[in-house]
């Protein structure tokens, strides 16, 4: 297959079909609102369905019933959208069912702005609705890796029976780059015998998040765990861009991390041993890769659109044994290569 | 031995948890009577709500899902649109369908979305513990309206069946009774023509069924029965409110 010019949301779209999803509901909100109108075009031509939903959070209920029912599905938003759906997210972690929420996220709190942001990371990998629950976050950062980690999102989603978020903000969303499409990376995933399809030959299936005994609910939670257990275990993924020799550690995700990559070469041609590790994955968080330069690394940096939420895992992984600093625009302000090099300077003023 | 009663197929063995004198269980078993003469129980997949039927899953016999607080149409809406061939259906309170989930049963009926529901109102919170429902009546005492309902302060009781048949997506409403056996007779043919009607594709169905809560009106079972018929009958009468004859479909 060649390459194709695509706008981001659009290509997240595509990417949808051809990872097998023929169900679509959401609710319109910018900057994300070419993918429910891409969609609205093509599922129809594919025996799909669009359906446009009253609300996000009969969009998610609608994407409940339908992972429920046993299809591939997806929804889509912006950050107060992802609000409103973290109800339904919760309930689907807990009825386990597997689907793919795709945020692309602008400046808050409130209704904040229609601009980039990466404000909604703590909603993102802390949860945001209610109970002990984890999705998995993905966070792309050319339009490419949008088409390739929203194949892979329906995959993992299957595969673990769980939600799947692409994480991504409305620079990318917008954006227009050559992409490629390549055939599904397919899992090993078992067969939906528990979705709600008619009892016919066999017993009756339930799917419900409802557990009144408390030791019950208890043992549930702690499945659930064992569950995120492994996927913490099998799925972190991060990229590392010249960190063999670094002395200062960048720590970026998405559109940032270009913004940041742009600095560390042109740092590097300066002499300053800078480089990046770029968290893919959000949740599971890639701790292993901030271990193998622990030792080696005198400084981390954290770079972020917002006022420091990533930060707080990198912190974790670090644990105390190497200072980490933070550098974040927020409210759609884009963090600028000159910025990013301005505190990496100030950094390595500072050792001397 | 003939046997002239049997309990219906399209009900599990499990004891039901309501209260003495609550009509849930009779709601129960017409519906499930409904899907045995259709012959649907293999295919149908039913809607859970929340509320005092927030445990239906254990009571139906045929696949279902639990949906979070009002969302039941949406809940059913996704499974339809997945299978469009099987019947689908609702259960939901006044609470449920009426305050919290209010859009998405006017949504859904205003898509006409190919499902039934069985809209159980008893004028009141039940599972909450008797607070005031968006259909308790005027002066109605409940623990969040203490003094009665004050239609200046908290608004007029909402007639769901009313409100909804005035959206061309919404085939058939009809409002029955259940508190005597002729009329849990009507309300039992209703269900099933709800049934029918989504079987053959033409829209959304609704049947509100008003029922008894002896346990938050306070009073005894019987005398509920006649509370239902001298208080709720007046406010919401009885009777058909769109039909796919009516509409000529």
């Amino acid at each position: 297959m060649g390459k194709t010019l695509m706008k981001g949301n659009e290509a997240i779209g595509e990417a949808a079909i051809q990872a097998g999803c023929r169900y679509f509901f959401g609710y319109p909100i910018t900057p994300q609102n070419e993918i429910p109108a891409y969609l609205a075009r093509r599922l129809p031509k594919e025996d799909g369905v669009f359906l446009q939903a009253e609300s996000e959070v009969s969009a998610i209920n609608m994407v409940y019933g339908a992972a429920g029912a046993g299809a591939r599905v997806m929804t889509s938003s912006s950050s107060p959208g992802i609000s409103l759906k973290t109800e339904g997210i919760s309930y689907i972690a807990g009825a386990q069912l597997p689907c793919v929420i795709v945020n692309i996220v602008r400046g808050g709190p409130g209704l904040g702005g229609i601009q980039p942001a990466q404000s909604d990371y703590f909603q993102a990998v802390k949860g945001g609705g209610h109970g002990d629950y984890r999705v998995v976050v993905l966070a792309p950062s050319t339009v490419q890796e949008l088409v390739d980690l929203t194949m892979d999102a329906f995959e993992i989603a299957d595969y673990y029976r769980n939600p799947v978020m692409i994480l991504g903000d409305g620079i990318l969303g917008q954006m227009m780059e050559p992409v490629e499409f390549k055939p599904l990376n397919k899992r090993d995933s078992k067969e939906k015998t528990w979705a709600t399809t008619g009892m016919k030959d066999r017993e009756q299936n339930v799917i419900n998040s409802l557990h009144m005994d408390p030791e019950g609910l208890e043992n549930h939670n702690l499945d659930l765990q064992e569950k995120y257990a492994e996927i913490t275990d099998k799925e972190a993924k991060s990229e590392s861009y010249k960190t063999e020799d670094a002395d200062i550690v960048i720590a970026a995700y998405g559109t940032t991390s270009r913004i940041c990559r742009t600095a560390i070469d042109q740092l590097r041609e300066e002499g300053i041993k800078v480089g990046m590790i770029r968290p893919i994955t959000l949740w599971p968080f890639p701790a292993d890769a901030f271990e193998e330069v622990v030792d080696s690394a005198s400084k981390f940096l954290t770079v972020e659109m917002s006022l420091g939420q990533m930060v707080e895992d990198v912190k974790l992984a670090i644990d105390g044994r190497k200072p980490v600093e933070f550098y974040g625009r927020t409210g759609g302000m884009i963090p600028s290569v000159e910025e990013v090099k301005e505190k990496v300077k100030e950094l390595v003023g500072g050792e001397k | 031995m003939v046997k002239v009663w049997q309990k219906p197929e399209s009900l599990t063995d499990k004891v039901l948890h309501y209260c003495p004198g609550c009509t849930h269980g009779i709601i129960h078993k017409i519906t499930a009577e409904v899907m045995d003469e259709l012959g649907i129980r293999e295919e149908t997949i039913g809607v859970a709500p929340v509320g005092c039927s927030v445990l239906a899953y254990n009571y139906f016999n045929c696949d279902m899902q639990q949906a979070a607080h009002g969302r039941a149409p949406a809940v059913a809406t996704g499974i339809k649109r997945v299978h469009p061939d099987k019947p689908v259906f609702t259960y939901q309170g006044d609470g449920d369908l009426a305050s919290i989930g209010a859009a998405e049963i006017v949504h859904a009926a205003a898509r006409g979305e190919k499902i039934t529901t069985v809209f159980v109102n008893n004028a009141i919170y039940g599972m909450t513990g008797g607070q005031m429902a968006p259909t308790s009546l005027e002066k109605q005492v409940t623990t969040t309206s203490p003094y009665g309902r004050d239609l200046d302060h908290a608004g007029h009781p909402i007639k769901v069946s009313e409100m909804l048949s005035t959206l061309p997506g919404a085939v058939y409403i009809e409002r029955v009774s259940v508190h005597d056996v002729p009329h849990i007779l009507k309300a039992k043919k209703a269900i099933k023509k709800a049934f029918e009607y989504q079987l053959e594709g033409k829209g959304f169905t609704l049947v509100e069924v008003l029922s008894t809560c002896p346990t938050n009106w306070g009073i005894d079972p019987v005398e509920s029965l006649d509370w239902l018929k001298d208080n709720m009958l007046p406010y919401y009468p009885l009777g058909n409110f769109r039909s796919p004859e009516k509409e000529g479909k």
